[in-house]
């Protein structure tokens, strides 16, 4: 009888082309999402050893991390203009396709892929961004890469590694609504800590994960690189045949050859009994919505607690807990409901689906956010924009006195015009509260969409379950 | 990409866990194309007061660890984004080391560095040391108390030595596969292009899935 084996393993499997003398795996890669951050560095080191890219076809770019959401066409800064410039000489000279600020199909990067139907059960895929790993919702083996092993990709469709361990991530029982995929795994990060996961691969499942869409599991997967880990993944189901089918995926499978796949992508799950190295389990039923009080993502607490004391955390020193304090501005003992927010950001490849919008808006209606608010709603893509628009979120979001913006990573890592300032408070929908990260000096507490959008209103966090 | 056999240099510390790569290089430095010039904006806004001014609390601003080329600190050090410029930045600064502990935990060891900075560094020739806590503690106290501490790194035998009136060595532990890349200097993707004929081999029967 066959080893009972992991997702993981099986696609790990599939796509070994040879082992090194070195006991690393040289792995093929199906997919290379490229954007303008990471690649030119890598694009410059394929011209000097004069190397092509391997497989054009394969590779897929688009333009976020510095792209202004109010005027796109007009950037400002003449260094953003230079590497979004650069990015597209780079695939017109090495014939990379590219989703550029023109095209009707642009937009964050992990975003676009699974909209594109690039991402798919049972694939490899890498990007030179921490945050690929929100593929995994798929069943995708996907990891964020540095610039040096982008250039690897490009230049051979390969990548030398070495094989993870395996993590299994159980959430049990079900999340009582408001809680939302983003606290589960807020939840999750605050257990293991930010290097818990450091050398695994994350498997979600149970119950909870069953249970969520398509877009939460990317919402979880996502984070899974806050958690140290490698990639996390879900394995597919019924609710991944059905996404992957559904809409405008020009690259994803149809007719005859979508039955064939998914005849392929039900052998894909985790076997009976394969042996995990490592497992946890979380009852998801009983997590409360989560807000981060620190500088990173896991220094977090229930809504109902209060900002631990410099000696009350578990896995962190009391000059790490001092130090986080003093750049939040935060006391031991504040009511997480009593912290007064000045910024809300719904956005991100964490939280700019069209589901996040539409949980905003049936908050925001028929309300107005807090006086002095400023709130930014930016979508993760040109396409999520138009069905919000359909929808008439748009319409929403604005007259509560939001902003309603043009697709890209805007506030979430402020390389672009959106920026907290100094000392600003923000509740934020994305992955990161480190220092700075929105912006030098800038404050963030991360919290789900539904949290963001009812801080806004009030002006401060508030237990959405009693609330109002 | 240069070799690396062994190195000694002055050591700085920085007492800081869970340092993110936002913090080695912020995002108005990730707008370069080019893959030079990282070094002066190297934990930028811990260098610098809000006013601009330069930080003298900060360790590297400090005269006394100036020209130092062994950088320690606390655990998951280079947390976070994926940048390289990261390990540009630390790199063109002038370290050729960075140290950080695993810590022992109840599911298990919990490596010193992030994954993706870690192989980042590797492809870089920076290399990434991996101490016990108690290891990389000691260093805090030695460092405090002997002004202008050095240390040697020994790749070969993988040794760590602290050049004290009376000197401690550590032992510490590396992946076969990036020793032979810092001991080496080999190039990454020479070597994978040399498996062509598995590549294109591979290419023949593998799916990638992808409607054309």
């Amino acid at each position: 009888m066959p080893m009972a084996k992991t997702i993981f393993e099986k696609i790990w499997d599939r796509h070994i082309v040879t082992t090194l003398s070195d006991g690393m795996t040289l792995l093929y890669i199906d997919r290379h999402l490229v954007h303008e951050v990471t690649s030119p560095q890598a694009f410059e080191g394929l011209r000097l050893s004069r190397r092509k890219v391997r497989r054009p076809d394969l590779t897929f770019a688009t333009m976020d991390h510095n792209v202004p959401t109010d005027d796109r066409r007009n950037i400002q800064d003449p260094i953003s203009k230079a590497q979004i410039e650069a990015l597209a000489k780079n695939c017109r000279e090495f014939g990379v396709r590219l989703y550029d600020l023109e095209s009707a199909e642009q937009g964050i990067v992990h975003i676009i892929g699974p909209e594109l139907g690039l991402t798919l059960p049972g694939t490899t895929i890498v990007c030179g961004d921490s945050h690929t790993s929100t593929h995994g919702a798929f069943g995708t083996f996907a990891l964020g890469i540095g610039t040096s092993e982008v250039e690897h990709v490009l230049a051979t469709q390969c990548l030398p590694q070495k094989k993870p361990k395996t993590f299994k991530v159980e959430f049990t029982g079900r999340p009582k609504p408001p809680v939302t995929a983003k606290d589960l795994i807020l939840k999750l990060i605050g257990t293991l800590g930010t290097a818990g996961g450091t050398g695994f691969v994350f498997e979600y499942c149970g119950e909870a994960t069953r249970s969520l869409s398509m877009e939460g599991r990317m919402t979880i997967c996502n984070m899974s690189i806050e958690a140290g880990a490698r990639a996390g993944m879900v394995a597919p189901d019924e609710s991944t045949f059905r996404y992957v089918s559904s809409g405008s995926r020009p690259f994803a499978p149809t007719g005859q050859a979508l039955d064939k796949a998914v005849a392929f992508w039900r052998t894909l799950p985790t076997d009976e009994g394969a042996p995990f190295d490592r497992e946890i389990s979380i009852d998801a039923s009983k997590i409360a919505p989560q807000v981060t009080w620190g500088t990173n993502p896991g220094m977090v607490v229930d809504v109902t607690d209060r900002v631990p004391g410099p000696d009350k955390v578990p896995g962190y020193s009391r000059k790490d807990v001092e130090q986080a304090l003093d750049y939040m501005g935060l006391k031991p003992g504040t009511k997480i409901t009593d912290i007064k927010v000045d910024t809300v950001f719904i956005g991100s490849c964490t939280n700019a689906r069209i589901e996040d919008l539409r949980a905003a808006a049936a908050i925001f209606k028929g309300r107005k956010v807090a006086s002095g608010m400023r709130v930014l709603i930016v979508p993760g893509s040109q396409q999520v924009l138009k069905q919000a628009e359909a929808e008439g979120l748009d319409q929403i979001f604005k007259s509560s006195g939001a902003q309603w913006r043009q697709s890209g990573c805007s506030m979430c890592l402020a390389m672009n015009p959106d920026q907290l300032k100094s000392q600003e408070r923000c509740a934020s929908t994305s992955n990161r509260n480190f220092e700075g990260r929105q912006g030098k000096g800038g404050r963030t507490h991360l919290v789900s969409p539904e949290m963001a959008a009812a801080a806004a209103i009030a002006g401060h966090f508030v237990d959405l379950r009693s609330w109002k | 990409m240069n070799s690396f056999k062994t190195h000694r240099g002055l050591i700085v510390t920085l007492d800081r866990s869970n340092v993110d790569t936002d913090q080695i290089i912020a995002k108005q430095f990730l707008k370069s194309i080019a893959r030079t010039g990282f070094g002066e904006h190297l934990f930028f806004d811990w260098r610098h007061k809000p006013d601009g001014s330069v930080n003298p609390d900060f360790p590297l601003n400090q005269p006394r660890f100036k020209g130092a080329s062994i950088l320690v600190a606390r655990n998951n050090f280079g947390c976070g984004s994926s940048r390289e410029h990261a390990v540009w930045a630390v790199q063109q600064f002038g370290f050729q080391a960075v140290i950080a502990p695993w810590q022992d935990r109840p599911g298990g060891r919990v490596p010193g560095f992030a994954d993706i900075f870690k192989n980042n560094c590797s492809k870089n020739s920076l290399l990434t040391l991996e101490l016990s806590e108690a290891e990389v503690e000691e260093i805090f106290q030695m460092a405090g108390r002997y002004a202008g501490l050095e240390a040697t790194v020994n790749l070969d035998e993988q040794r760590l030595t602290l050049h004290l009136p009376e000197e401690v060595s550590f032992h510490f532990d590396i992946d076969a596969s990036v020793k032979e890349r810092l001991v080496h200097g080999l190039d990454d993707i020479g070597l994978t292009l040399q498996k062509k004929a598995a590549i294109l081999a591979f290419e023949n029967k593998h799916d990638v899935q992808l409607k054309s």
